[in-house]
């Protein structure tokens, strides 16, 4: 399911990099003061005399987490994140950044001291890849030769070759510019990253494929970042806290993706959360109670041989490192000689993950079957559809209990 | 061609003049219009004002000027500065309006990142507006350019010497060789001089040519194209008219 195309994070270049890009940052989460990195108190926006684009907003971001900012168009979510480095400037209210008034801050420095992603990658076109990634480092008077090894640094880190440093913004793809924004945000090595809608302009896969990266990125560097997005998944996927905005401007509710999806607080928050989020809330319930049963294989390389029967009524075919290639039906052994002619198998299960992973695996299998493998790729089993069912229920009866002191 | 040869001395000094009273008013008007145009952005009132003075200097007819100027400037009659002076009028009339174009079709995504970067105003000015701008610029610059090149020619009637004197004295001595002399360097002055433009426009956008085609992220085509060309037609056909005036 990794879709990671820089590969391991663990790189020796990354290692180094992060230890570079840690050295000095006043928000680093090691510390972790109670204050929160980022305050709005009574904010309120106006824009001349029409309703409010942000309405007396209270919110506390926290330290070296990731909190989403998400809700329908016209929210007042990307205001909301405009005015944390000033680009708008509240009607009324404070925004305290690290406990100062960002009000107190000049523009250009507070803003320097922030990393910004949005929509269309903003790059310069008119300066190379490098060049863009190393902006703010020059613009706080960082010497050209430093900042530009810096960014060379930052292009591996987004999981971009070295190559399309010396290329111009109009030569790489949506994808790449967008990594290159995130690079250019990163090159200070600010506290705080800004992210307005920064994947949303990039196709599916590719989108999953930079969520995948950013979480990969915070995991190695925590960051406190506000992310804004219209889509409720991109929130639920990425966030540890999300802010869920509705229209006029006003906070409907903010609490962690699992519990915004479990409990949203009214009918707006249920709305927009969508249909879907009953099977999405699984993400956050814990696989490691599923059972795990035992199932027949057979070797791929000796699908054609008629003498190796099998005996089950569904029999996985896996090849010498024991991952999966497929199914094979009992009443069809005599027609299937290869891998091309096994029944293509659903989704796959990591033991010990989510339970919306385990039903998914389970639900999407021709057998019925979730074929679960171990860390390495190796088939250890299968879980049913049915078991799943049953912990997800007894989660529920434990909550109803807890939480409404009802046993059904 | 012996009266080319014979009078080349001659035919260089009117070039060089030429030249000279055409590309001076080009970088003042540049110079000029660059932050004008910039300050047109930020306050539209006297932006809405310049923009129509502007026009209004644009449909003086140039002989009506340089016969002016003289008063206005306290110059002699047939000195050099009042061409170069009326010249960086029409320049700077014509190209506040292209600057203004050119600093308008920077792509809003890019100027809002520049911002949220942490630029402050002047420097996003010179290192993000400015050198965005140029294609649209260069273009403005290349119908001054042929613009200027013709109506240098009408200083010569009232006495300053460029290549437009070979048309007086041409007409004057009915001697079409010395007329056709002119025309002919006063072409190949635009032409050369259009080359220069386009080069120097190359060397300056290099991420202009790399980009790929229909890339969201370059605000303008090469203006070496077809657009440009158009552009440049219709002014240089008033120009021509007002040489001709």
């Amino acid at each position: 399911m990794t879709t990671s195309r820089a590969g391991d994070p663990a790189s020796p270049q990354t290692d180094e990099l992060r230890g570079a890009l840690q050295e000095a940052p006043p928000g680093s989460s090691r510390t972790a003061p109670p204050e929160p990195m980022i305050q709005f108190r009574g904010v309120t926006k106006t824009y001349d005399g029409g309703q409010p684009a942000v309405d007396n907003l209270s919110i506390e971001i926290d330290r070296g987490a990731i909190t989403v900012f998400v809700g329908p168009s016209g929210c007042g979510k990307t205001t909301s994140l405009r005015m944390i480095n000033r680009m708008v400037e509240p009607t009324s209210g404070t925004i305290l950044l690290d406990g100062v008034d960002v009000a107190g801050r000049k523009a250009a420095e507070l803003r320097r001291s922030m990393g910004y992603v949005m929509q269309s990658s903003g790059l310069l076109p008119h300066r190379t890849v490098l060049d863009n990634i190393a902006t703010v480092p020059r613009l706080n008077g960082v010497p050209r030769s430093e900042a530009r090894a810096t960014a060379a640094g930052l292009l591996d880190v987004v999981g971009l070759a070295s190559a399309l440093g010396a290329r111009y913004p109009g030569e790489l793809s949506g994808g790449q510019q967008q990594r290159v924004g995130v690079a250019r945000a990163l090159a200070a090595d600010p506290p705080v990253l800004l992210m307005d809608e920064p994947f949303s302009a990039v196709d599916p896969v590719v989108r999953g494929e930079l969520q995948e990266e950013l979480l990969r990125l915070q995991r190695d560097l925590a960051k406190t970042i506000v992310f804004v997005t219209h889509d409720i998944d991109e929130a639920t996927v990425l966030g540890d806290k999300v802010a869920v905005f509705a229209v006029g401007g006003r906070l409907a509710q903010y609490a962690t993706p699992e519990e915004i999806l479990r409990a949203p607080v009214d009918n707006f928050v249920a709305g927009f959360v969508g249909r879907d989020r009953g099977f999405r809330h699984l993400s956050f319930q814990d696989g490691t109670g599923v059972p795990i049963h035992p199932i027949e294989t057979i070797d791929v390389e000796r699908l054609g041989d008629p003498t190796v029967s099998v005996r089950s009524p569904w029999t996985l075919a896996v090849d010498g490192e024991g991952r999966p290639h497929g199914w094979v039906p009992l009443a069809r052994r005599s027609e299937v000689t290869s891998q091309a002619e096994a029944v293509p198998g659903g989704s796959l299960y990591r033991r010990g993950d989510t339970l919306r992973r385990a039903l998914d695996a389970a639900l999407s299998s021709p057998s019925g079957l979730g074929v679960t493998i171990d860390d390495d790729g190796r088939v250890v089993g299968v879980v049913h559809a049915g078991e799943v069912f049953e912990l997800i229920e007894r989660a529920r009866l434990d909550r109803g209990r807890a939480d409404h002191n009802t046993a059904v | 061609m012996d009266w080319f040869l014979a009078n080349f001395d001659f035919i260089l000094r009117l070039t060089g003049l030429h030249l000279f009273q055409a590309v001076l008013p080009i970088l003042f008007g540049v110079l000029l219009a660059v932050p004008v145009a910039q300050l047109v952005r930020l306050n539209r009132t006297v932006g809405g004002v310049l923009l129509t003075v502007s026009s209004i200097l644009y449909t003086i007819p140039s002989l009506a000027m340089f016969v002016f100027l003289p008063v206005v400037l306290g110059t002699r009659s047939i000195s050099m500065v009042n061409v170069v002076v009326a010249l960086t009028i029409y320049a700077f009339a014509l190209l506040i309006r292209s600057t203004l174009d050119a600093l308008n079709s920077i792509d809003d995504g890019v100027r809002q990142a520049a911002v949220a970067m942490g630029f402050t105003p002047v420097r996003r000015f010179f290192s993000v507006d400015l050198p965005l701008s140029i294609p649209v610029l260069i273009a403005g610059v290349r119908v001054i350019s042929v613009t200027n090149i013709s109506m240098v020619s009408v200083g010569a009637l009232i006495g300053v010497q460029s290549l437009g004197t070979l048309f007086t004295d041409g007409l004057f001595r009915s001697f079409p060789t010395e007329i056709a002399v002119g025309i002919i360097l006063t072409l190949l002055l635009a032409l050369v001089m259009d080359l220069l433009l386009v080069g120097l426009e190359r060397l300056l956008t290099p991420w202009a040519r790399r980009a790929t085609a229909g890339a969201v992220s370059a605000p303008v085509p090469g203006a070496d194209a077809a657009p440009a060309a158009g552009s440049a037609a219709a002014p240089a056909a008033a120009g021509t008219r007002k040489a001709g005036a």
